[in-house]
């Protein structure tokens, strides 16, 4: 898109994006650069020249089963983080949408929690939801060992995976319900006087409208899964990426093999493999926006 | 429209009601735990009572994770993000909004790309132009003219260094672009025509009219600058430049110390305070910025 | 004051022209109308004026000085643009005044102007509003103001009423001929309204599909418009046009089943074929019976109140003739139209251009008397 009056200069212009992109080259484009540079190369971690190894970091990297582990627990953590966050943005905005009397405040506090930054709600939570005291310790008086996220890496996976939902919830309600507010209100009252109550009309009417809102969130959620800003934050700060492994996500062990293990070229060769992921969700998305564009 | 539905209402009442324990609910934990002693925390069952030790158990914590410093040091970092990205956003998304160059799909996709691929991901080498600045340049003129130099500019432990990498990306240009593309062409022109060149179109007429657009983008951007985790842990070693998220760590009582969990919430809704209330007091534009720099 | 100059000017997007070649000269203190439908590059020319377009061809003078590589700002033109472009966070005043602050002209001096210009337009008591807060005639006076205030030699307006209601039009019309009378600065407007386009134009520029199709007084262009485009573009209800087969042999014009008859001599002059023949529905008289006239059948009736528009039709083939209230027609009547040859408007068929020819006998002969119809 363009605009009719542009003024004409060519060197303004470069001077009001030069910071930005200065900026973008600097912190972007050449990091960008170097982890492709490092994937293949092979360089002690400070000093001495780096020798090209071709694809021996990527098969050091398949070969380790631990590697295979984090794919999994990124895998099941975006999943779940994404459905279960998708489904509780969706009913709260259903039942925010209908505008009863007293839902106002309902819709200001929903969106609270996303103002909390990861790590600070996973340590939170590690008081909310630990087996010696909390919420579940009066669960785990009843039946012991119940609940133990640290001792059991699959309570561990479902602690983060909380802590992700209860954050992102409200993001995603913010989106339904900007999505639901933008279904005509027509078409709702002609179901209506088709005689389809208030449930019928959610299902069979504004959750197919919202369909273009829930893919979006989809790419969207399974992205910020895979590598937020937040998701190493919440496992560091809730479990940090265990017990054994459990909750040892991608990005995790990228940060964990490059500062603890000081392996660069492995770490960088994990961000290669996650950024041709975060090319697809992108390109899916793409394709989407695209789709959209079209039908209007 | 008139309907009587009181089935589907008291489930919309049912659904919002349990919307609110499970999205609220931990914040209530947060702050009765936070206000009570350590006997009371750790009894089974836990009690939702608050009690009258919040502001003990703050003072407690606050002294303990030294978050005097810490939140100055968040405040100045999350200040700095934002001031950062509304102005240069504002300057970027104009110069490939407003001018007729060659250079302007070169700027937008430049800018564009960025959003694809957030700090985590290359956060390893990002770090290591952050440790050592003059590396890129260095490597340029080593390569142009065969000189070795030795500068030696890092940013580690500065301000400079925990800013500048997450002002580097592109979301808040996009949601200027979306706004200055949603002004009639006829504004311009008319400017145009009134004599006002470039520099005096931004100033007098975006500027005023982009405060909305600019409210929105600071509430955004000051959470996402407070909320920064990874980014501060591996830049900063001195405890002088420590940041609030990493006071949390302070914060958590040892595995086989005093449970102490009073003290560790009082804290940790200390940290949550600052954006909690910024969300809360400017919740209009923080989500017409969320919603507007996704699309 | 200034004249304007427009010499050979071609524009084109890409590959795409918008304007092949436009020639036109406007005097100094003329108000001229640049008269088209959407898409004919009438806007387009304006904005080169301006200096808002580029000029891909040709060169635009103003007072004598080409002006093809200056900023708007260096041409001594002010506009008035369609959507009014308001600075909405500024007040009445500050919009007036802003091409004064641009300019750095002192304050008291900026406010003496801007109350100055303000009374000019009516808007005194409204200095401190917003623009959001004023309606949509009073958003068009502060659109002026603010192209008055700079005293441009050259006004340029790009369809300025087109946003507002019926009523207000007619207005805010007067009200810029006004304006022009007293200012008497060069100004060029831009419109797609023919009514607009005649009542305030001393010259009428007429453009189609990025050419000039014709320049002249406005009433020189309803009589005698230069091309079947012009003719019909020209004029409501528009004129009636069809197609004639000049009949060498029978001395007539052969169309749509009737017959027209004509000088011998004249349809020698015009030569054998076919051409393209109007006439305002305004100049035809329908005659209470047949004698003299084409008979046709009453498809429907149009009201106006001063008088009304009566479709006819011929074998298929659409007319229009406007009457006075008195004559009273229904759908489905037959009446006769006479078609004066006096007020017939002959144009080429294959250039679309004007013939010119009087087919009035008396023009011809003399004292022929009533042109002879016959109706086949």
């Amino acid at each position: 898109m363009d605009k009719r009056a542009a003024f004409r200069s060519w060197w303004l212009p470069s001077l009001f994006a030069l910071p930005q992109i200065i900026l973008i080259l600097l912190f972007f484009y050449w990091p960008a650069v170097a982890v492709l540079r490092w994937a293949f190369t092979l360089e002690p971690p400070f000093g001495g020249a780096a020798e090209f190894v071709g694809l021996a970091n990527f098969q050091e990297v398949f070969a380790d089963p631990l590697y295979w582990n984090s794919v999994g627990v990124s895998l099941a953590f975006a999943l779940c983080g994404t459905v279960a966050t998708i489904f509780i943005g969706l009913v709260l905005a259903l039942a925010v949408d209908r505008q009863l009397p007293g839902s106002g405040p309902f819709r200001f506090l929903y969106i609270l929690p996303y103002a909390i930054a990861g790590p600070a709600a996973g340590m939170a939570f590690r008081f909310i939801l630990s087996p010696e005291r909390g919420l579940m310790a009066s669960v785990n008086a009843v039946f012991p060992e119940f609940w133990n996220p640290a001792k059991y890496g699959s309570h561990a996976l479902i602690l983060v995976i909380v802590v992700f939902a209860w954050k992102w919830a409200g993001y995603t309600f913010i989106f339904l319900l900007a999505g639901l507010q933008s279904v005509p209100r027509s078409l709702i009252e002609a179901a209506a006087m088709d005689g389809s109550g208030p449930v019928r009309r959610a299902v069979d009417i504004q959750i197919p409208m919202l369909a273009p809102t829930l893919f979006f969130l989809l790419v969207i959620m399974m992205t910020e899964g895979f590598v937020g800003a937040d998701t190493y934050g919440i496992v560091d700060r809730t479990t940090e990426g265990g017990p054994n492994h459990g909750t040892d996500v991608m990005v995790y062990r990228i940060v964990e093999e490059a500062f603890r293990g000081l392996n660069y070229s492995g770490a960088s060769a994990q961000s290669l493999v996650l950024i041709g992921l975060i090319m697809i969700f992108t390109f899916i998305q793409f394709r989407y926006i695209e789709r959209q564009v079209h039908y209007k | 429209m008139i309907q009587r539905t009181p089935f589907a209402n008291a489930l919309t009442y049912g659904v919002m009601i349990f919307g609110f324990l499970l999205l609220i609910g931990p914040f209530i934990v947060i702050v009765s735990g936070a206000s009570q002693t350590i006997q009371q925390v750790n009894a089974i069952p836990f009690s939702f009572l608050p009690q009258d030790r919040l502001l003990e158990n703050m003072g407690v914590a606050w002294a303990r994770a030294n978050l005097g410093t810490a939140m100055l040091n968040s405040f100045v970092m999350a200040s700095l993000v934002t001031a950062g990205k509304v102005a240069l956003s504002a300057l970027t998304a104009f110069a490939i909004v407003f001018f007729r160059t060659p250079l302007k799909g070169f700027f937008f996709w430049m800018v564009f790309i960025t959003l694809m691929l957030p700090l985590e991901v290359r956060v390893v080498p990002t770090y290591a132009v952050a440790a050592d600045l003059f590396q890129p340049v260095r490597l340029l003129i080593s390569a142009v003219t065969g000189f070795e130099v030795s500068v030696d500019w890092n940013l580690l432990n500065s301000y400079a260094g925990l800013t500048l990498p997450l002002i580097a990306t592109a979301t808040g240009t996009f949601l200027y672009r979306q706004f200055y593309l949603t002004l009639p062409d006829e504004l311009a022109e008319a400017a145009r025509m009134d004599g006002s060149g470039a520099i005096r179109f931004f100033i007098d007429m975006l500027l005023p009219l982009s405060r909305t657009n600019m409210l929105a983008l600071t509430t955004i951007m000051f959470v996402y600058g407070w909320n920064q985790y990874l980014w501060p842990l591996l830049m900063v070693t001195d405890p002088q430049y420590k940041t609030t998220m990493m006071s949390l760590a302070a914060l958590l009582p040892a595995e086989d110390g005093t449970p102490d969990w009073n003290v560790t919430l009082a804290g940790s809704l200390i940290i949550m305070l600052p954006p909690l209330i910024v969300v809360a007091v400017l919740q209009r534009w923080f989500v017409r910025g969320l919603v507007a720099t996704e699309k | 004051m200034a004249d304007i100059e427009i010499r050979a000017v071609r524009k084109s997007y890409g590959k795409n022209p918008i304007l092949h070649g436009i020639d036109l000269a406007f005097a100094s203190g003329e108000f001229v109308v640049i008269l088209g439908p959407s898409g004919c590059g009438k806007s387009t020319l304006l904005r080169m004026i301006a200096g808002l377009e580029e000029i891909t061809g040709g060169e635009i003078a103003i007072n004598r000085r080409v002006v093809n590589r200056l900023e708007p700002r260096e041409r001594g033109c002010a506009m008035v643009f369609q959507n009014y472009a308001l600075y909405p966070h500024m007040t009445v005043a500050g919009n007036i005044g802003y091409a004064l602050k641009v300019a750095g002209v002192p304050k008291a001096e900026r406010l003496r102007r801007i109350e100055e210009t303000a009374k000019i337009v009516g808007l005194f008591d409204y200095l401190d509003r917003k623009p959001a807060a004023l309606s949509g005639g009073q958003r068009q006076r502060v659109a002026m103001a603010r192209a008055i205030i700079r005293e441009p030699s050259v006004f340029l307006f790009d369809e300025p009423l087109s946003n507002l209601d019926a009523k207000l039009r007619v207005t805010m019309r007067a009200e810029i001929r006004k304006l022009h009378q007293r200012l008497s600065a060069t100004s060029v407007f831009v419109t797609h309204d023919q009514v607009e386009a005649m009542t305030l134009a001393d010259k009428l520029v007429v453009m189609n599909k990025g050419v000039v199709e014709q320049v002249g007084q406005p009433l020189d262009i309803y009589h005698r418009p230069a091309s079947i485009f012009v003719a019909s573009f020209i004029g409501a209800p528009a004129m009636n046009l069809f197609d004639a087969d000049i009949d060498l042999d029978g001395a007539c014009l052969a169309f749509a089943g009737a017959k027209l008859l004509i000088d011998r001599a004249l349809a020698a002059q015009l030569g054998a074929g076919t051409v393209t023949v109007g006439i305002r529905p305004e100049q035809c008289i329908v005659a209470p019976d047949a004698k003299g006239g084409v008979a046709m059948k009453v498809d429907f009736v149009e009201e106006l109140g001063s008088g009304r528009v009566i479709h006819l039709e011929l074998n298929g083939h659409p007319f229009a003739a406007c009457v006075d209230e008195q004559t009273r027609v229904r759908p489905g009547d037959w009446i006769s139209l006479v078609m004066p040859l006096a007020q017939l408007h002959v144009f080429d068929q294959k250039t679309g251009r004007r013939i010119e020819v009087d087919l009035d006998p008396r023009a011809v002969r003399g004292p022929a008397g009533q042109p002879a119809l016959v109706t086949v």
